[in-house]
């Protein structure tokens, strides 16, 4: 299946085409450009929801408060899992820029393993508060960290899917400009969601338990 | 089981108005003869392959253009019902449910699947076409966008004859809209309509950043790009910035209706006014999503039209960006009665008032662009002139409005509300027809009827004047927005039933307009000049309608309004630019994955409307295989080879 002359011809940027190499060239900078702009939308979009939440946040409706929920070891934790996977992610990218294909699907492994433990993590924190009582219809402040918190969720497990796919397709063609291409922004996706979750960590967990 | 499927049906569909029945055997009959006329014909495959699932801009934008027009209908329908009812007092010619659903959908469907879908047909008309492009930047997301508006905007008019109407106001505030007050579904259609369409129009502000970014011609700097470009760079950076807030706002009213939380509910801490805040956080910014490129084809309008370079283009690049930022600070003046503070509503005042001096530096503009020119009056020309006085007086009764303390009388009252149609009339309308009128020609190879044409235009005119300004004097004299009915003691009666004549007067203007798209069909020359009005970008370069990839070979720019410049260098005699060789042209191929994931998403929407999760899972599931189709689909482009760019070229300029 996978063809390995792709590897080295991906380092000169794909001699196989007769012409308008260049313009695919062209395309795939303008899709990575496009995804920044994604990107600040995102960022918009998490800006909202941040803001909702620190409105609503004291709104405890008589249920429990940030302090007597956020068990912060665990917090910890999903935390330090998540930044790893933002440097392993890191590492899969320096590894396709040397051009070793193997590497790359390695530690792009390594880093869905992580994600996935993280969202391992966040999603049994969620089932015990739910079993404790806590839901997201008990309080506004509730539906603000749940929702907040679990859109990061479901941004981190859209990216693992979408990690699974890359390494199947970068499996079946090796590192051409398009692969190149969808390394670098899966990267750039992660990097942001790790960057949202610092946010999350200081503003609902570190002044919620403050 | 009879008896529980009738059940069922009665809940629904929607039953019980004669009105609706009448609406439910007309679509079935529109939807049969749909049907009928392309089996007969044998056009289905040619519709999937040439339309449907076409990723060329300038297609794409024709389906906008058709789609918006048919939800300018619906929406004009639904005006005329509402002055119908309001033409006398104590009429009861709608009764008080039903004439809260019609405004509710009027408003709607005006705003984001009228103007939205107009705007984005004429962003995908001219935008690639004036910057010397051969197509968007990202072709497959661009069809994506436009099915998911459409997808989005068939759900929400489902709701017409399945499962009841929204009927919360065009914002749909809460608490009356959470589930406590409004528990049928339309509240749910209301959400997933705009939600699916929203992140379509989400993709398109994206798509044309990046496409006048970085796809203009060599030598097109971005100061010597055509105005209306600006204007469409300055309205899609609003989009990218104010449409994620609606998303997070419908997002968190569904959470509130879906799963009890608690945003926007009364009870357990919710806040009902951080609702309204956010909506008009994006909803403010949305007016000058849909005006700005209006302001952008005037301003190609008047210059074509006077023969003239714009006056003052710098100025105008300005103003247009100006106006993008300005308009995210302008949001709490819808509510200046919510108790904020007069710090807060001062701030807010001064802010509005602000937007109104880059608004009368372009007014200027225009006018001082027309200011010794050669002027024709022709049908796009005349849309701008009858603009520039209407929107003015929008203009001035805005800012009587941003004075907070003056706006406790004013808020929600018919003075408002004739405010806001005539900037958006005035302004977004007008400015879309003149635009129409005048890309129409590119669009198809030939140009409308004038006389018709003309007709429409003094209808719309006179009608427009005749329907609004009593409702200012309405407004003074107390009548509130949204009253179903009024008594006979109020005094409103003739003043409402001269509107009332306004409004139909322009109905009978789109009439107009129909016929003269009909007429124009059957019975104008074709355009074999590619260039009808002189014009002076680089649209007007290229044969009418423009080849299937644009420009045979790269143009090159040098300089404002190139085209005008190169044909008064022909005509003084120099030599033309020599052309580049012909070269084999890089095209993405078509793809019905735009169309089927749209589907999808209606599926979705529709599933989670009536809490069927049976259904909204499968269609959610769907969403994600077609991602992954596309994603593992390397085979999207193709090259056009050099023989048959020249065989196009060739029967493009047969005529010439």
């Amino acid at each position: 299946m996978a063809n390995h002359g792709n590897e080295a011809a991906a380092v000169h940027h794909g001699h196989g085409h007769d012409h308008g190499h260049e313009g695919h060239h062209d395309l795939e900078a303008l899709r990575q450009m496009g995804f920044w702009l994604f990107l600040i939308t995102d960022c918009i979009l998490f800006g909202t929801l941040f803001a909702t939440y620190i409105v609503l946040h004291h709104n405890t409706a008589g249920g429990p408060t940030a302090s007597e929920l956020f068990e912060m070891p665990g917090v910890i934790a999903e935390t330090f899992i998540l930044l790893t996977s933002s440097f392993t992610s890191g590492l899969a990218v320096l590894s396709m820029n040397r051009g070793d294909r193997k590497g790359l699907i390695g530690w792009l492994i390594v880093t869905a393993i992580l994600g996935a433990s993280f969202i391992g993590l966040e999603l049994s924190e969620f089932i015990k508060m739910v079993g404790d009582g806590a839901k997201i219809s008990t309080s506004a402040f509730l539906s603000g960290f749940f929702t907040l918190v679990g859109t990061h969720g479901l941004h981190v497990s859209v990216g693992l899917c979408w990690m699974i796919a890359l390494m199947i397709q970068l499996s079946r063609r090796g590192i051409t400009p398009v692969t190149r291409r969808k390394v670098n922004i899966i990267s750039l996706y992660w990097h942001f969601l790790d960057v949202v979750w610092i946010f999350v960590f200081t503003i609902v967990y570190m002044m919620g338990v403050m | 089981m009879l008896d529980r499927i009738k059940d069922f049906a009665s809940g629904f569909f929607v039953t019980g108005d004669p009105l609706i029945y009448g609406a439910d055997v007309a679509i079935v009959l529109t939807m049969i003869a749909v049907v009928a006329v392309l089996s007969y014909f044998k056009k289905w495959g040619w519709l999937w392959k040439e339309w449907l699932t076409s990723v060329d801009h300038k297609k794409i934008g024709i389906m906008y253009i058709i789609a918006a027009l048919l939800m300018l209908f619906r929406g004009g329908v639904d005006a005329l019902l509402m002055r119908t009812q309001l033409v006398m007092p104590d009429n009861d010619f709608l009764k008080p449910e039903h004439y809260n659903e019609i405004f509710t959908t009027h408003g709607v469907i005006m705003i984001l699947f009228m103007a939205m879908p107009l705007m984005f047909g004429l962003f995908n008309i001219a935008v690639p076409l004036q910057i010397g492009a051969r197509d968007v930047a990202f072709p497959f997301l661009n069809s994506l966008s436009f099915w998911l508006f459409f997808m989005g905007a068939m759900l929400f008019n489902l709701s017409f004859v399945i499962g009841g109407s929204p009927n919360g106001g065009w914002l749909a505030y809460p608490p009356l809209t959470e589930k406590m007050f409004s528990p049928g579904v339309g509240q749910d259609f209301y959400i997933w309509g705009i939600q699916i369409s929203g992140i379509g129009s989400l993709m398109t502000g994206i798509n044309f950043i990046i496409t006048i970014l970085k796809m203009r011609a060599p030598g097109m700097k971005l100061m010597k790009m055509p105005m209306f470009s600006w204007s469409v760079l300055a309205s899609s950076l609003t989009i990218i910035l104010a449409f994620p807030i609606l998303t997070v706002t419908l997002a968190l009213l569904f959470l509130d209706r879906f799963l009890g939380a608690h945003f926007f509910s009364l009870d357990a801490g919710g806040n009902p006014m951080m609702y309204i805040n956010l909506i008009w956080m994006w909803g403010h910014p949305e007016v000058y999503i849909v005006v700005l490129p209006a302001f952008g084809i005037f301003s190609e309008v008047v210059s074509t039209f006077s023969k003239k370079k714009l006056f003052g283009y710098k100025s105008m690049v300005f103003a247009l960006m100006s106006i993008s930022v300005v308009s995210f600070f302008t949001w709490a003046h819808h509510f200046f009665t919510m108790g904020s503070g007069a710090d807060v509503n001062a701030f807010f005042a001064v802010s509005t008032m602000i937007i109104a001096i880059p608004t009368g530096v372009k007014i200027f503009n225009w006018l001082l662009t027309m200011y010794k020119g050669k002027i024709s009056f022709k049908l796009p020309m005349l849309w701008t002139m009858a603009f520039i006085p209407c929107f003015v007086i929008g203009g001035m009764t805005g800012v009587l409005l941003s004075v907070a303390p003056a706006d406790f009388q004013f808020h929600n009252s018919y003075f408002l509300i004739a405010h806001f149609h005539q900037v958006l009339i005035g302004g977004v309308a007008f400015g879309y027809f003149a635009g129409l009128y005048y890309w129409w020609p590119k669009m198809f190879g030939f140009t409308l009827n004038e006389k018709l044409g003309k007709w429409a235009f003094w209808l719309w005119n006179i009608g427009f004047y005749v329907c609004f300004m009593p409702q200012y004097l309405l407004g003074l004299m107390g009548m509130t927005r949204r009253y179903s009915t009024y008594g006979w003691d109020t005094g409103w009666f003739g003043l409402n039933l001269v509107s009332t004549i306004g409004g139909f007067l322009m109905g009978i203007g789109f009439l107009f307009q129909v016929w003269q798209i009909l007429h124009s069909i059957r019975f104008m020359q074709k355009d074999k000049t590619g260039d009808p009005w002189d014009g002076r970008t680089l649209e007007w370069s290229i044969p009418s309608p423009a080849p299937m990839y644009n420009f045979a070979t790269e143009p090159r720019v040098g300089e404002v309004d190139d085209w005008w410049e190169e044909k008064q260098r022909l005509a003084a005699g120099q030599a033309p630019q020599p052309k580049p060789a012909l070269e084999p042209i890089h095209m993405p191929k078509n793809s019905g994955i735009p169309i089927i994931k749209a589907a999808c998403w209606f599926v979705a929407g529709f599933g989670f409307v009536f809490d069927w999760l049976w259904l909204a899972i499968p269609g959610l599931v769907g969403v994600a295989v077609c991602m992954l189709a596309h994603s593992f689909n390397y085979d999207t482009d193709y090259y056009i080879p050099v023989d048959e760019i020249k065989r196009t070229e060739a029967a493009a300029r047969r005529g010439v």
